[in-house]
């Protein structure tokens, strides 16, 4: 599907290519900026140097990804008007206002204040820092509220009308916002964030404790990661679960697609793995569960589930790639899951916690599974609306530009080379900030004077816990 | 009584790209000056002189951008195709420059890697705005709802020069912008600088502004036929003053004066383009009202201009504030 090198098959991997690369940061700098938040308002409420050496340990982190999140982003809101600009004519009245809002309400607050928050703290108080950073921490949240209900509002389009001119007519703004798969979207994807950083605090706490497992800044970082992944965890699954109930109420095929059913029939058994095959329309060689998926999806064992056979041939989305891609997500939710009830299993065995280099190891490793849990959730998202850009309403085919097939392929490989310049440095210097100390990371001209405080001995520190 | 949105959001829309055009005029501006700057100290200073307001100055890009798509869609889907190959490389411009700003403070032996990306990106980006500019102003070829130009039409000797006088202006604001926030030996090559771009940007604007009557004839009625043409004896008059203060303001090397009179001139072009372009958005056949979004969506977006516009305003003075006065080298918490 993706492999035509039509102007449609490249504007499409263009867009995927470049909104993969954006997602990963905002992923990790909705989560981290939250994070931040916590260890500045920890610092001036406790007054522990633990907090404010970790607090100038993970700014360093968040500016780079911020500001790979910025760019990105900017190629995102341009490429609406070069690549698809059909759509943009036809939807820009209902989306256009909301990603306005966006910019509006997030992104100015957030570049606003985050120069402050990063450069300002010897010129203002600490008060003004702190609003600052939480001003960035908010924005963030802002900005996710307002490009979900853009892109809820292409899945479950509700609140509008069509005109003459066969644009979208926006006709109640509340329905539009809170469009029917808005609050599923929202929640699991902020609750996504916060797993994802979660994991990659936890992960980065776990090298350093391999290395040095008396290090209270690691210690500090790595306990607060595993709560975060033992309660947030269970958090995402049911909210992926209810998540998905809604998806079956208003995309039934890319539910179909999800698990690989291509019958329609009463109590469906749940494929735990196969191979989906959209050309025969059978899923080879499956390992299944009599009436699971029945039971999951209509909570009785004899309900009815629709198979991809239930619709059109040119209405189904290819379910090659998204039965693959939702298994990893889930796999990946319940192995974040049982990270987070191990640690929890070793803080109650007093102290343990740092001591399981096996639990280090398996941290560690898990570092990266949040972005590959969301971009896999994404990819089966905006697979599974296929063929259409607006669900039911407006296709694919129909949104793109006028462009010929040299210029898309001619951008989308000047976008591949600078990615992966850029973005290959970045990952670089992320994980080099990552390997230096946690601990009185701030040897720096401005936080001199506050250093003095906290060169308290690590043991003591430690001891305190 | 009845607002007239489309009018008011041409306004609005208009507002966005001018102070996109001196915000991330002046940043681009110190992109550009850099190559002239070796030393590894003045180049730390001109980087930090904007580190902390880049990313605000480029959220007015945002804004004119996706603020176009919402209250002008048919303009932002004629347009955007018609400038594909500017727009893309002003894309990867912006993408090289904007991660220079941390990446150069983490490598030794990677720096001029990024302070080459920081100076070309910033250079790629003002030439794409400037093609940009220039191809609008000359024109865009539609029919229906579509662009049916071909993929050159951005490449003319008028869309070069307007180009390449971009690239001059923003030279010029950077360069004022240095005088402004650095002292000593640094400031002393900055005033140089602003002079000898401030006289090219006088040349290259008169030029721009003889030439531009003459590509179409509304523009030539519009600016030699009365009403308007009290606005064409007016405008040069407000360049002349100016002009006058950016000179005397760098020969008496006063701090804020040769910004604020480049910031003046910015402004004044900007107003003579106004004057070409309106009523149309997309010279020569769309006019403000063919393009504009249905009333309900213009409304809803203006109550949120209206109750946000100010609120940004304040807290962006704030941070400009906060980082008010000369840059000090010893600052950054890198
Ligand atoms: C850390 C990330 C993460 C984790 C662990 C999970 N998900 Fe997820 N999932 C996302 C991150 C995500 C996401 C990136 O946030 C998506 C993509 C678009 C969206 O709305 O959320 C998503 C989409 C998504 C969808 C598609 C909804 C649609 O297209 O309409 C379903 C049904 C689920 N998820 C269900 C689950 C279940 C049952 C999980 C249990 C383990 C789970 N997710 C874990
Ligand atoms: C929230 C904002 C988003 C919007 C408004 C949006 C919108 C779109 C649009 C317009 C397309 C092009 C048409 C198409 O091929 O479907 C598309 C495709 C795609 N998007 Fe998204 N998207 C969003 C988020 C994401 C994210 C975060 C990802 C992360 C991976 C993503 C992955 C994809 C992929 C893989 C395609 C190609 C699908 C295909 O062509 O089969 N999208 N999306
Ligand atoms: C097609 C879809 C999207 C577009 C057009 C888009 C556009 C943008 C733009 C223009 C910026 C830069 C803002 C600035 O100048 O400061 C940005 C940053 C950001 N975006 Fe997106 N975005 C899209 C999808 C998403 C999604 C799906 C999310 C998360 C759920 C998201 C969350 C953010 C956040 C939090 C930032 C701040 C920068 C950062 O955290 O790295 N965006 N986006």
């Amino acid at each position: 599907m993706l492999t035509d090198f039509t102007a449609l098959g490249l504007a499409r991997m263009q867009f995927a290519f470049t909104m993969s690369f954006h997602i990963v940061f905002p992923a990790f700098s909705i989560g981290l900026a939250s994070y931040l938040a916590v260890l500045e308002g920890l610092w001036l409420w406790k007054k522990n140097p633990v907090y404010r050496d970790l607090f100038n340990f993970w700014k360093k982190i968040f500016a780079v990804a911020f500001g790979m999140g910025v760019v990105s982003g900017i190629v995102m809101s341009y490429q609406f008007g070069t690549n698809w600009s059909v759509f943009s004519d036809k939807a820009g009245p209902v989306i256009g206002p909301l990603m306005g809002y966006e910019v509006l309400t997030a992104f100015f607050l957030e570049a606003g204040f985050l120069g402050v928050m990063l450069f300002g703290e010897k010129r203002v108080g600490a008060g003004l820092h702190y609003l600052a950073t939480v001003m960035v921490a908010l924005g963030t949240l802002i900005s996710a509220t307002w490009i979900l209900a853009v892109n809820s509002w292409m899945q479950t389009p509700a609140g509008y009308s069509i005109n003459a001119k066969g644009q979208f007519v926006p006709e109640d703004w509340m329905a539009i916002i809170f469009n029917p798969s808005f609050p599923y979207r929202f929640v699991h994807m902020v609750l996504a964030a916060y797993l994802t950083t979660a994991f990659v605090v936890g992960g980065v706490a776990a090298w350093h404790l391999l290395r040095d497992n008396r290090s209270p800044a690691a210690r500090k970082m790595f306990s607060m990661a595993m709560w975060m992944a033992v309660i947030v965890a269970p958090l995402q699954i049911a909210a992926g679960d209810i998540h998905g109930l809604n998806t079956l109420e208003h995309q039934p095929a890319k539910i179909a697609a999800m698990e690989g059913d291509y019958e329609p029939e009463k109590g469906s058994p749940l494929i735990l793995f196969g191979i989906p095959d959209d050309q025969d329309e059978v899923t080879r060689y499956q390992i299944s569960i009599p009436k699971l998926s029945a039971l999951i999806l209509t909570h009785s064992l004899d309900g009815e589930v629709k198979g991809l056979k239930s619709f059109p041939k040119d209405q189904r989305p290819p379910a090659q790639i998204i039965f693959y891609t939702f298994r990893l997500m889930v796999g990946i939710g319940f192995a974040m899951l049982a990270v987070g009830l191990w640690s929890s299993l070793r803080r109650w065995q007093g102290g343990a916690l740092y001591q399981d280099r096996w639990l280090h190891r398996v941290a560690l490793l898990m570092t990266p599974s949040g972005f590959v849990a969301v971009l896999a959730g994404w990819i089966t998202t905006e697979v599974g609306r296929q063929p259409y850009t607006v669900y039911g309403l407006l296709t694919t085919a129909q949104s793109i530009s006028p462009v010929a097939a040299p210029a898309v392929g001619a951008s989308l490989m000047a976008f591949i080379i600078v990615y992966f310049f850029v973005y290959a440095a970045g990952i670089f210097y992320l994980l080099r900030l990552a390997k230096t100390t946690p601990d009185f990371a701030s040897p720096d001209m401005i936080n001199a004077p506050m250093m003095a405080a906290g060169t308290v001995p690590g043991p003591a520190l430690a001891a305190g816990e | 009584m009845s607002f007239d949105l489309p009018f008011i959001w041409a306004c609005l829309i208009a507002f966005a790209v001018l102070a996109y055009a001196i915000l991330d005029g002046f940043d681009l501006g110190v992109g550009i000056l850099f190559p002239f700057s070796k030393s590894e100290h003045d180049r730390n200073v001109m980087m930090n002189s904007v580190a902390p307001v880049w990313d605000g100055n480029e959220t007015w890009l945002v804004l004119g951008g996706g603020g176009l798509m919402a209250v002008f869609p048919l303009a932002y889907a004629v347009v955007f195709p018609a400038l594909y190959a500017p727009l893309i490389a002003m894309l990867i411009g912006l993408v090289l420059r904007g991660v220079a700003f941390e990446f150069r403070w983490r490598t030794k032996r990677g720096q001029f890697l990024w302070d080459w990306a920081f100076s070309g990106g910033s250079i790629i980006a003002a030439l794409s705005q400037g093609f940009a500019m220039g191809t609008l102003v000359q024109g865009i070829q539609i029919s229906g709802r579509a662009y049916v130009g071909g993929w050159w039409d951005w490449l003319t000797p008028f869309s070069t020069f307007t180009a390449l006088a971009v690239v001059v202006g923003y030279a010029l604001l950077g360069a004022t912008w240095l005088v402004m926030k650095t002292e000593g030996q640094l400031q002393d090559t900055a005033l140089s600088q602003a002079r000898n771009a401030a006289v090219a940007t006088l040349v290259v604007v008169g030029l721009v502004s003889l030439w531009t009557p003459f590509l179409r004839p509304e523009y030539f009625e519009r600016w030699f036929k009365f009403p308007t043409v009290i606005f064409s004896a007016i405008v040069p008059l407000l360049v002349a003053a100016c002009a006058y203060g950016l000179f005397t303001g760098l020969r008496d090397r006063l701090d804020y004066r040769p910004f604020l009179s480049a910031l003046g001139i910015f402004v004044l072009c900007f107003v003579g383009l106004g004057i070409s372009f309106y009523p149309y958005i997309v010279p020569p056949s769309l006019s403000i009202w063919d393009a504009a979004a249905p009333d309900k969506s213009l409304r809803f977006l203006l109550v949120g201009m209206a109750i946000m516009m100010p609120l940004i305003l304040i807290y962006t003075a704030y941070s400009y504030w906060v980082f008010r006065g000369k840059v000090n080298p010893e600052e950054g918490y890198h």
